[in-house]
């Protein structure tokens, strides 16, 4: 191969994760932790650091924090985006990142990647109008826009790929049991 | 106790094709079948079923199809019949109703407990198949009581079933072939479609399966498979051997009324849920399927025979509901039946030999059980080859597989004199 394909994306480190873990599974059980403090109205802040897994706990270099609110239309104060729009952001990210490591994987040099995304929903259901139209999203559209070395073909294979290996498209297209308690 | 250099469990067409192979190599041995000869195709299988392969790849060392439809599909007493007539021919050393209770490791070999008696061989080569019984995933316990749950073991044809809704579960070749024909018995059928592989019946004028082997696509090896235990878990693919020769894909299935949702994900307080992910799945079989015919083409161009098949052809993409159900109460009285068309798995719980993953699936480097010398499998999934699971896949296989059995028991054979 004449150019080493770069995406900044380690690759090996991924293979050699995914073959460590064939042999000690348990390494493989991570778990994820978020948390959050009202501030005001529809206005709080959440934050992650600290996450466990390979067997111990681990820890982000910083403490990241994300400041929610619901818009003016809401009658709120508009300090952050709303839950919605996160979860959208959650996915477009998760995806890019899987295009990015797919792409190194198999070779794809990557010049630019961009996604839009478009959730529907209908606030009749968040409102408690109408017992039959969800709370949530009734559909997600990604729109990706890619400019790599590779064919029309190929990219959609990348995008499809990425899309597969989701976690946040698992989260968001199959459902989680989820228990909410008061402590 | 009897003792044989080699014991081959398994009378289906990958034990007898081994059979033939150790014959030729003057090999000692018996073949242990707790049936009939073909005894998997005797029991457990729907009525109507075909092989996915035409007759002219029904081929076995030294033996092939000879009736007069080499384009045509067996069915079940045809397979039956080509497989006992197999054994017959090669006059197998078949023990029938023989059922295997125990396998041991002894120190130069291994001891088996059968339920008429025990034996001991050097070498045990496992053509047990790898659908000995039903892979259900552990959400088929929530479906409440009304739905009646069957499993391709059960299903026989559709006049089995109660009347009404019928949900298939899984739309690899059976799953697809069990929609339709239900579907045409006049049940409303849904199929949930998880990861799936997309394949026309016939491409440019050839079976499909004909580019499969003459392309040289079915003959990769394991170990040139890039991610071969992938490779190991594909589906089987959406196709139907009738003597019409027709596509059974996705697009043919709506067509005809079936409603297409997502895989089931969950079965919740009495509810089917069905992932959102059905756009992706369909995505990446008719990329996959694109990708195939495009390596037809290729292999095509370079070997020249261009001419001789038909010209190239692309199929319509698979038409994505636009907004596919996600979830189906299973109270409603609208689904009768759940048919889980959700695959097969081996059945080991008689190997006391500790070579199975936490899964209960062989560790194997294409068929050589490296960490228990003299044991080997044949007619598992990409075992040497992209065809080892199909009848024409079989010779290769077990030629391959009998050279390294020679070499083993000539070896040990050699220590054990050395010993003296």
């Amino acid at each position: 191969m004449a150019q080493v394909v770069n995406n900044g994306v380690n690759v090996d480190a991924l293979l050699a994760a995914r073959e460590a873990l064939k042999d000690a599974p348990a390494a493989g059980e991570f778990t994820w932790r978020a948390s959050c403090k009202w501030l005001n109205g529809t206005h709080a802040r959440s934050w992650v650091q600290g996450f466990r897994g390979l067997g111990a706990e681990q820890s982000h270099k910083s403490e990241f924090a994300f400041e929610t609110d619901h818009p003016e239309v809401f009658a709120a104060q508009d300090n952050g985006a709303t839950p919605v729009e996160l979860v959208l952001v959650g996915l477009a990210s998760c995806l890019t990142a899987g295009v990015a490591a797919v792409a190194q994987n198999r070779g794809i040099q990557l010049r630019s990647v961009e996604a839009r995304l478009e959730g529907n929903m209908n606030i009749a259901g968040i409102l408690g109008v109408d017992e039959d139209i969800r709370n949530g999203y009734d559909n997600i559209k990604v729109s990706f826009q890619i400019d790599a070395d590779a064919s029309k073909e190929d990219i959609e294979a990348l995008v499809a790929q990425s899309q597969k290996r989701s976690a946040v498209f698992d989260i968001i297209t199959n459902p989680t049991n989820v228990t909410v308690e008061v402590v | 106790m009897q003792r044989f250099t080699t014991v081959v469990i398994g009378a289906g067409h990958a034990g007898l094709a081994m059979s033939r192979v150790l014959t030729e190599y003057s090999i000692d041995h018996i073949v242990l079948e707790r049936g009939e000869v073909a005894n998997a195709w005797r029991h457990g299988r729907w009525d109507s079923l075909r092989l996915l392969t035409p007759n002219w790849l029904s081929r076995l060392p030294g033996y092939g199809y000879r009736g007069s439809d080499p384009d045509g599909f067996m069915d079940l007493p045809g397979i039956v019949d080509f497989i006992a007539g197999y054994a017959a021919h090669t006059d197998a050393p078949v023990l029938t109703h023989t059922t295997v209770n125990r396998v041991r490791r002894i120190d130069d070999g291994y001891r088996i407990t059968t339920d008429r008696g025990g034996m001991e061989c050097r070498t045990l080569v496992l053509a047990t198949g790898v659908a000995n019984r039903a892979q259900l995933p552990e959400l088929h316990r929530a479906v409440p009581e009304p739905v009646a749950s069957l499993t391709t073991f059960d299903y026989r044809n559709p006049d089995q079933l109660t009347p009404g809704g019928v949900l298939v579960v899984g739309a690899a070749a059976t799953g697809v072939q069990l929609a339709d024909e239900i579907h045409r018995s006049g049940r409303p059928v849904t199929l949930c479609v998880g990861e799936h592989v997309r394949l026309p019946r016939t491409y440019r004028g050839r079976d499909v399966l004909w580019w499969m082997e003459h392309s040289g696509v079915w003959n990769q090896r394991f170990d040139e498979i890039p991610d071969l235990e992938r490779a190991r878990r594909l589906p089987s693919p959406q196709l139907v051997g009738t003597p019409g020769h027709v596509t059974l894909d996705l697009n043919t299935l709506s067509d005809a009324g079936i409603e297409i949702v997502g895989r089931l994900a969950a079965v919740r307080d009495g509810r089917a849920l069905f992932s959102g992910g059905l756009a992706n799945q369909i995505a990446l079989a008719d990329l996959k399927m694109e990708r195939l015919l495009d390596t037809f083409d290729a292999w095509a161009r370079v070997s020249g025979i261009d001419a001789e098949v038909g010209p190239v052809e692309r199929f319509a993409p698979t038409r994505v509901p636009t907004a596919p159900r996600l979830s189906m109460d299973l109270r409603s009285g609208q689904i009768r039946t759940i048919l889980w068309a959700t695959g097969y798995r081996p059945d080991y719980r008689w190997l006391e030999v500790p070579v199975l993953t936490r899964k209960g699936e062989l560790r194997h480097e294409g068929g050589i059980v490296t960490e228990s010398p003299g044991l080997y499998a044949l007619g598992l999934p990409v075992l040497r080859r992209r065809k080892s699971t199909f009848i024409n896949g079989a010779e290769a296989d077990a030629r391959e597989l009998a050279q390294h059995l020679c070499g083993h028991v000539a070896s040990s054979l050699r220590s054990a004199h050395a010993e003296h």
